[in-house]
Parts: structure tokens; sequence; C-alpha cells
């Protein structure tokens, strides 16, 4: 079995929607009728044989070889197998995921991995704003799984993250891990202005001092913690951070106490 | 067959008669080695004996801070009970009472089994609201706030049904001084054998007993047959040779665990030789009917 590869022949004339293009969803199915699933989103109406040349029979390993902003919905819903993407993506690539594991070696749209439930997606390049965020009208963000970004993130991210790791390695926008419910959010290089803005539990885990916090956040001193060695080894045991982000007593801030006030806010001393 | 003797010590032929247990292992970590030690030792307190204490404990391994889930230093306790109820309650006493309260401690699961006992899940009621859940890849962990910053605890721990209590051998000497020192040798080599603990103190029994008595209501009782001081007025085991009996009682993770376990310690009586130590190694047993694992000391010989 090879892998399923979806190879970008031209930029596409319009916003493509790729989220039929899934493991499940293209199991049992053969290649000539791939070809004919709509993926266009406007009067063109696009189908995968016009954007696409098709190689490859293995649904649970897909490959889009080319990228493009335009490649909207990568893997939503995806439950299981692989795929990546080899360049940039659109909006809400990996968006509720459950399962498997997205890769984008390139950049990702706005609200990448929006609302996963599970899997690991992994973007090499930077990321747009609301990542891991609800869309508008959802109630929660991010609700398991792991979401790695190397590059930077835009603002919003994990805005009402609820369960899960999201870890963004060269810094992010303003008000990141906004209105958290709980879970755990990563920065390394930096925050915006005022993390964890309206955050009511959930962990954001910073490399140094975040430049500004919210009034309504408390400093809570710098015991021992052993929260913050388990999640450092963690880091560094899945290939996230090379070096130790926390440490043995890292400075809390805790709040946000405009809201319930149960979330913390974490960075070396 | 015959009693066999090995490097002049005189092997019963005879066997060990264990009984299968449920059993739990957790890790504790401390800032260093003592505390890590003092938490374990405190919660294996009173657990020799599952007659008297609920459930049987010890340290199993020292571990060092690259194998333990916080890079501190640690101990894996290991916990033994007869049923799955008594020993979820002994083990949430026991971590409840001993390990949160000791500082700096974190306790984490020692075992992956066949199904899951409630550990930090339950423990995290003492956080009283201010308590966090967090979950690290796939482990779920509370941390619980405390006056030295945080209890961390892992949220369950496994359970096996396929341990083993009630390993033994009888360490018999001329003296009880030579009896000290061939059982300590031999608690000493059963320390490095993964999965298995010695319960009692130091890893010894004094007191082995038989089954009932006969005072109403007595579970177990003096084992007169072997009791030197007796020897003259009861049907003895013992000889003119031997004035101390000390019994090694080994609980495994597994029926494998307890049978290395044996085989290390009774290695170490033998390598002592006699003069020195034991003249006679021997076990004991039920007749061979109540207990499940049999282990014969022919097979166990180094």
């Amino acid at each position: 079995m090879k892998a399923l590869t979806f190879t970008l022949v031209a930029e596409p004339p319009e916003r493509l929607d790729l989220s039929p293009l899934t493991p499940e969803r293209l199991a049992g199915i053969e290649r000539r009728d791939i070809e004919k699933i709509q993926i266009g989103t406007s009067k063109h109406g696009s189908k995968v044989g016009d954007i696409f040349r098709v190689a490859g029979n293995d649904p649970r390993d897909i490959v889009f070889e080319g990228g493009s902003a335009r490649l909207d919905r990568v893997a939503e819903a995806m439950r299981g197998g692989s795929v990546r993407v080899v360049g940039n993506a659109g909006a809400q690539a990996g968006r509720a995921m459950r399962g498997g594991t997205l890769t984008i070696e390139g950049n990702a749209g706005p609200h990448a991995g929006s609302g996963m439930r599970g899997g690991r997606l992994e973007i090499t390049g930077n990321a747009g704003d609301h990542l891991g965020a609800p869309l508008a009208g959802e109630l929660a963000g991010m609700n398991g799984g792991v979401l790695i970004v190397r590059g930077k993130a835009g603002a919003f991210a994990a805005d009402r993250m609820r369960r899960g790791l999201i870890a963004v390695l060269k810094g992010s926008g303003d008000n990141a891990g906004s209105r958290m419910i709980a879970g755990t959010l990563v920065v390394a290089g930096g925050t915006g202005e005022m993390p964890g803005y309206l955050m009511r539990r959930g962990s954001i885990l910073l490399d140094r001092a975040p430049k500004s916090l919210s009034p309504s956040f408390v400093e809570c001193g710098a015991p021992e913690s052993v929260f913050a060695a388990v999640i450092d080894r963690h880091l560094i045991a899945e290939g996230i951070l090379k070096r130790p982000l926390l440490g043995k007593a890292p400075q809390k801030f805790g709040g946000d106490n405009a809201v319930l006030g149960m979330g913390e806010v974490l960075f070396p001393r | 067959m015959p009693n066999v003797s090995v490097n002049g010590i005189v092997i019963d032929d005879t066997f060990a008669e264990a009984f299968g247990m449920r059993a739990t292992a957790i890790i504790i970590t401390a800032p260093n080695r003592k505390w890590a030690r003092q938490a374990a030792i405190t919660m294996t307190g009173f657990a020799t004996s599952v007659i008297g204490c609920g459930c049987e404990a010890a340290i199993d391994v020292e571990l060092p801070p690259s194998a333990t889930p916080d890079g501190r230093p640690g101990c894996r306790v290991m916990i033994f009970a007869m049923g799955t109820d008594e020993l979820q309650k002994q083990l949430l006493n026991r971590v409840g009472q001993c390990v949160l309260t000791s500082p700096g401690s974190a306790c984490f699961a020692g075992l992956e089994g066949s199904a899951a006992l409630k550990l930090g899940s339950a423990l995290r009621y003492f956080g009283d609201g201010w308590q966090i859940s967090k979950k690290i890849g796939g482990r779920h962990f509370w941390r619980v706030p405390v006056m030295d910053g945080e209890f961390l605890c892992e949220a369950t721990t496994g359970l096996t049904k396929g341990a083993v209590g009630g390993g033994n051998f009888f360490v018999m000497a001329e003296s009880s001084a030579k009896a000290l020192v061939a059982a300590e040798a031999a608690v000493a080599a059963i320390g490095l054998v993964p999965g298995a603990i010695v319960p009692f103190p130091g890893g010894i029994a004094r007191s082995g007993s038989k089954i009932g008595g006969k005072y109403k209501g007595m579970i177990a009782s003096a084992n007169e047959a072997y009791a030197p001081t007796l020897r003259g007025v009861v049907r003895s085991e013992l000889g003119v040779d031997i004035n101390a009996v000390l019994e090694i009682v080994i609980d495994g993770e597994t029926n494998d665990a307890v049978a290395a376990a044996m085989k290390a310690g009774i290695k170490a009586v033998i390598e002592l030789g006699p003069k020195r130590g034991a003249v006679r190694i021997s076990a004991g047993n039920y007749g061979g009917k109540l207990g499940k694992f049999i282990y014969s000391l022919k097979d166990m010989l180094p």
C-alpha cells in the first residue's frame, strides 16, 4: 500500500473544503470516485480531480503535496490514521479532530485545531489567530489532544480551551489562553498582551515573564512544584521542547479573578 | 527424596505454600532519598501480615532520579491484600495519612494492572475545591494544595490479581545471632529482586505461626514444632543443633517474582555457610492443599 497522495497541480481558483478527504471518509472509495468528490466552495464547483493529481491507495496515510492558504478544513473530524500537508494549509486545519496525526509542514490559517478532541496536530510553521479556539457560537475550544506550533501563533490561541495540550514555540499574539476553561497552554518565545484574559481554570506555562497581565491576576509565590518537573519532562520526552521550560520552582500568578480565578500563569523566575 | 546438603547446610525436602493475593504498587518521590524513604517507611508501617494489619506492604525497590516520573529520588512500594476492597481501603488510608502528609512528597502509579484502584481521584478531596486536575500524556494527575506547595498524585494506580503472598523459608541456626546474620543476608539479597517484598520487621519474622490454636478466636498461634524451647515437650521439627529459627515471608507481584526472591534469599544463606549463619533451611506449608502456589526448596537451590 502506498500513501494516498494529492499533488496540487496549480493554485486553486477558489477556497477549497478538504473535509471529505480524511482517512475515514475515503476508506473503501475507488480513486476515480475520489477524483469526483466536490471540494469547491463557490460557483467554480471544483472537484478533487480538477485540483489534485491523485496517486497511491492507502487512505490511512494521506499526503497533500504542495500547499496553499486556500486549502481549508484539512483533516476535519479525522479519527485515526495520518494526514500530512507538505506546504501551507488554510483555515480550520484539523478542526474537531478526534484521533490520528495531522502534520502541516508549513503555515496554517486561523482556527487550526479548533475544537480538537484528540490526536496530534503539528504545524512546523506559524499558525493564524484562534488556534484551537471555538468558532463563533461554540461554547468550548480545544477539548483534548496535542497541538504543536513550531513557529508563532496569532491572537487568541487556546481561547476557551477545555482539555489537552497546546504548545507554541516561537511566541504567540495577544490574549493567549483567553477564557480558558481548563487544559494546558505552553508558549515559548513570548506572549502578546494579557495572556490568560478571563481564564477560569487551566495552566499557561511560559518561558519568561509575560509583558503584561490583566490586573485581575495576583502573584502566588514560587513554591517548588512537582507538576513543573512532570510537565517539563513530558514536553522533552514528546520532542516538543529541548530544554526544561519551568524549572524547579516557577513563579505563579493566579487568575483571572475577574471570573473564577482558578487558572494559573507559570514561568521560570 | 532425602534432605540434601549444600555447602554444609541441610535443605529439607519440603516446600513453601503460597496463596493468590491482590496487589498494587505506587511510586513515592520526594526532594531527596531520605524523605522518599521516610514516606515509604511510614506508609508501610504496621503492614506485616494480613492477619492483623489488613494488608502486607513494604518498599520493593528504591528508584534513582532517572527512573521516577518527576526526576526526584523515589521508592516503589507494594501493597498486598486478600481482596480488592480491602486493598483499596488500605491504599487510600495509608497514602492519605502517610504520604500526603510527608514533606515534599508526590505519588505516582507503580503498576499497570488489569484494573484501576483510586489514588489521587479520592485523595483530591483534601483540596477542598482548590485541587487541580491535569492530564499529561494520557496520565491523569491531581494537584492538591498543601502547606509546602502542592501534593501531586496520580489519579489511579493498577491492580493485579496475579500476585502471590506467603512464599517463605526458614533459616535455622545454632544460635539466634547466627540465625539473624543469615536472615539479614537473605533479606538484603531479596531487596534486589524487583516485584517482591518481605513485609515483616526488617524482612524477618521470628514468630512464624500455625493456623488456629487452642483458644477460640485465634486465627494463628505459636508454631510449637519450630520453637526451640519446646523441643523436648512437643513433636518438634528441630534437631539438637538448632536453637533459633527465623522465617522470611515473601510477597510477589507474580509467581516468578516470589520464586526469584526465594532463590536469591536461599542462595545468600547458602553462600554465608553454616559456620557464620544457618545450618539448615526449611519452609512452611499446610500440606499443599490450601495454597495455589508451591515452591519446592530443591527447585530453589542455586
